[in-house]
This record gives C-alpha cells, structure tokens and sequence, in this order.
C-alpha cells in the first residue's frame, strides 16, 4: 500500500504528463490544419498533370519509342520501395502502419523470387525496416531539418531514383505512404511510380480533345513524366504530412484521456486512504479512553 | 477566357484574360479565346497576362501549358510574379541546369539542356 505521500506525488507527475499530450494535441491540430490547406492547395497541379499525362499516354503506349518510363524496361525482376514515413513519433500506428504494409510487399516479392531495394523517407521508418530489412536499404532521405515539405523536396527525391532508374537499378519502382482520409482514419497506400501509372479521369474528359502538341507528342512527354513523378512524390509527402498531423492528435487525443482517468482513479485511491487513516486514528483514541 | 496558373505547391493565378503571352518550347505564342487546343512545353521565360484588372507578368523557370477553346491552365514547377523575381532566386535554377549539362549523355540530351541554361541567363537578365 504505497503512502499517502508517494500517491501525492503520482497525482502530480501525470498531471504533468496530461498538461504535455493536451499542448503536443492542440499543436498537432494547429499543424494538422495548415498541412490539409497544403495538400489542397497542391491538388489543381497533380490533377491537371495526370490529364495532360494520361491522354498523352493513351497514344503514346503502344509505339515502340515511348519513353520507359511509360512502358517499362520490359521486365519486373528488380523493386525499388519508397517508404515515406515521419521523423517523429508519437504519432500511433501512423509509421508502423505503413512500415507493416511495406514490409508485407517486400516479403512477397522476395518470395516471388524479385530482388527488393528500399528507400526511407523519414527517419522513423528506417528505424523500423533496419531491424530485419537492414540489407535492402539502399538510400535514406532525411526530412528532420525540413519544417514544411516543399516541392523541393520532392524534386530532389525524384531526381535521385530518375537516376537510379537511368542506371538501371530498378524496374518498378513504388512509393508507400499514409492516404489522410480523417483524424481518425489514415489509409496505407501504394503507388507504382515507374511504369507510369494514371487514373482514369473521369467524366468530362472522355469526349478526348484533340490536341496539338508543340514539341511532338514523344518529347512532350519524356519532358513530363520526369515531372509528374516528382508531383506525385510530393503529393504523397503532403498526405502523409497531413496524415501523420491528424494520427498524433488522435493519439495524444487518447492519451490525454487515459492520463484524466488515471488521476480520478488515483485521486480516488488518495481519498480512501487518508479516510482510512483517520478512522484508524480514531478508533485508536476511542478504544484508548474506553479501557480508560 | 479563363487563365490559370498552378505551381505545385499552390494556385498562383486565376482570373479572366483577354491574352496571354507564353515563352513556349518553340518560340513565344499569344493565346487568345478559341485558340486551338494544344499543349506545350516551356522554357523558363515571362508569361505576360493582357487584359482587364489582372493584367500583369510572372516568372516561370519551365513546365507546361494546356491550352483549350475556353481558357488556359500554365502548369509551372516554379512561378512568381515578376516583381518578386530576382536574380538571387533564379540562381539556383541556372546551377541546376548547368549540372545537366555536365550529365547530359546523348548529343541531344546537351543541346537540350544548354538551352536551357541559354534561356535561364537571357531571363536573369531581363528580371535584373
């Protein structure tokens, strides 16, 4: 039965501690709004690009000189994995899950026989992969002096698998990233970056303009893929940022919470106690002045 | 007609035009409502916008424009108004095309990017 002293001292300590998840919730949800204002305000760009891409795609697929990046080098032995995750934690399930559904597609390739290459972006996942993928990471990409992922960022992710990819390292190349689809809800998703992929655009779209394209169609396009695989790096960093934001208030949400019910549970615990002293104290007088 | 301009991290502009000058792949060419629908590649260059209260000039380092009956969307990687451009800022720009150059393997691979630089230097100039 811990004293009366040490359950004061409990008391306090995770007061303390609430104080410290309810700032770090009202900080994530103060961020959380700014990195949804950014991955809305980047949508126009990704969008118009993956038009522009896939109907120039569309033409493009099937003649012998499209860029590999479009088509492929032809074979899928070799996996180049980008797993983006936060250089933070305290942030629930946010990194484990996508580390999970990485690690998940890395054992079935590997079963399959292809050989697996990992790229991490943000520290956490790293940590995670280094203890049974430690041989498969081939580059590390470190975003813990970067306040606000900026399309510079992204750029610079790009240039260095575009060039990977010129070397030949890799056939297919996929990115793995946390989808913000609520405070609550982050969804783990895959996109295949090389071979270009597209969304069906739907609707509007179908009754296909015909466009002119100045320089010819092949150039436009070997000029644009580079591109959009940067823009869609970067829309993957910005849903992550954003994702990450609304898992750390949900935890810190949490923890806050629990931390509430522990100090009733120990205030609780503090009360009975001293009552229990007093009654003994007095049962000592009175048993004292009976024998009297 | 209506006249967007997106850079990837934000819509810059977006506003009705009368015309619009665009420093395209193949030499500069104005779009005016009903122009054909093409798309085109830029060079790093000015984009003017003529007409109405939103007339005025960006800086754009290289992307692409949709042009369509209606209007125009400028996919740029990097544009501002021309007042906040400086040289400073274009710095960057010109190192990272003169490290193309120097990577460039194929004949036309170099071309390509010491026009780019050409056009990086022509633009620094005139922003000042």
């Amino acid at each position: 039965m811990p004293s009366l002293k040490d359950l004061k001292i409990r008391i306090e300590s995770v007061k303390s501690t609430r104080k410290i998840t309810k700032a770090m919730q009202m900080v994530a949800a103060a961020k959380l709004r700014r990195a949804e204002e950014n991955a809305q305000a980047a949508r126009p760009y990704a969008d118009r690009m993956n038009a522009v891409l896939s109907n120039l795609a569309k033409g493009a697929k099937d003649s012998p000189s499209a860029p590999k990046l479009l088509t492929g080098t032809g074979q899928e032995k070799t996996y180049l994995l980008i797993v983006a995750t936060a250089e933070r934690g305290l942030c629930g399930g946010f990194n484990s899950s996508i580390v999970k559904l990485a690690r998940t597609e890395a054992n079935k390739l590997q079963s399959e026989g292809k050989t697996v290459k990992i790229i991490t972006v943000g520290k956490k996942g790293r940590e995670q992969l280094r203890r049974d993928k430690a041989d498969l990471l081939v580059g590390h990409v470190d975003l813990s002096e970067v306040k606000q992922v900026g399309y510079d960022n992204a750029h610079g992710i790009a240039m260095d698998v575009l060039s990977r990819f010129a070397a030949e390292e890799f056939d297919v190349c996929k990115i793995y990233f946390n989808t913000f689809k609520s405070v609550i809800s982050q969804i783990p998703t895959a996109v295949q970056l090389i071979p270009a992929t597209f969304d069906t655009v739907e609707g509007g779209d179908d009754k296909g303009t015909l466009y002119d394209y100045e320089p010819e169609e092949e150039a436009i396009l070997a000029d644009l893929l580079p591109r959009s695989i940067a823009t869609q790096i970067f829309t993957a960093l910005l849903e992550n940022a954003a994702s990450e934001q609304g898992a750390r208030m949900s935890a810190m949400d949490n923890a806050t919470r629990n931390a509430g019910e522990m100090i009733d549970k120990l205030t609780i615990q503090y009360n009975r106690s001293r009552q229990a002293a007093i009654t003994s104290e007095l049962i000592e007088i009175i048993s004292g002045a009976e024998a009297l | 007609m209506r006249l967007d301009i997106v850079t990837p991290e934000r819509q810059l502009f977006s506003a009705e035009v009368t015309s619009v000058r665009l420093p395209g792949m193949e030499g500069d060419m104005t779009v005016m409502e009903n122009h054909a629908a093409t798309v085109t590649t830029l060079r790093p260059g000015i984009v003017t916008v003529v007409g109405g209260d939103s007339a005025g000039e960006f800086v754009v380092t290289g992307g692409f424009a949709e042009i369509s009956t209606d209007g125009a969307s400028i996919l740029a990687e990097r544009a501002m108004p021309r007042a906040d451009a400086n040289a400073d800022i274009l710095q960057g720009v010109l190192a990272e095309a003169k490290a193309a150059v120097e990577i460039a393997e194929s004949g036309e691979a170099s071309a390509a990017a010491r026009m780019r630089v050409n056009d990086v230097t022509e633009l620094m100039k005139l922003v000042g």
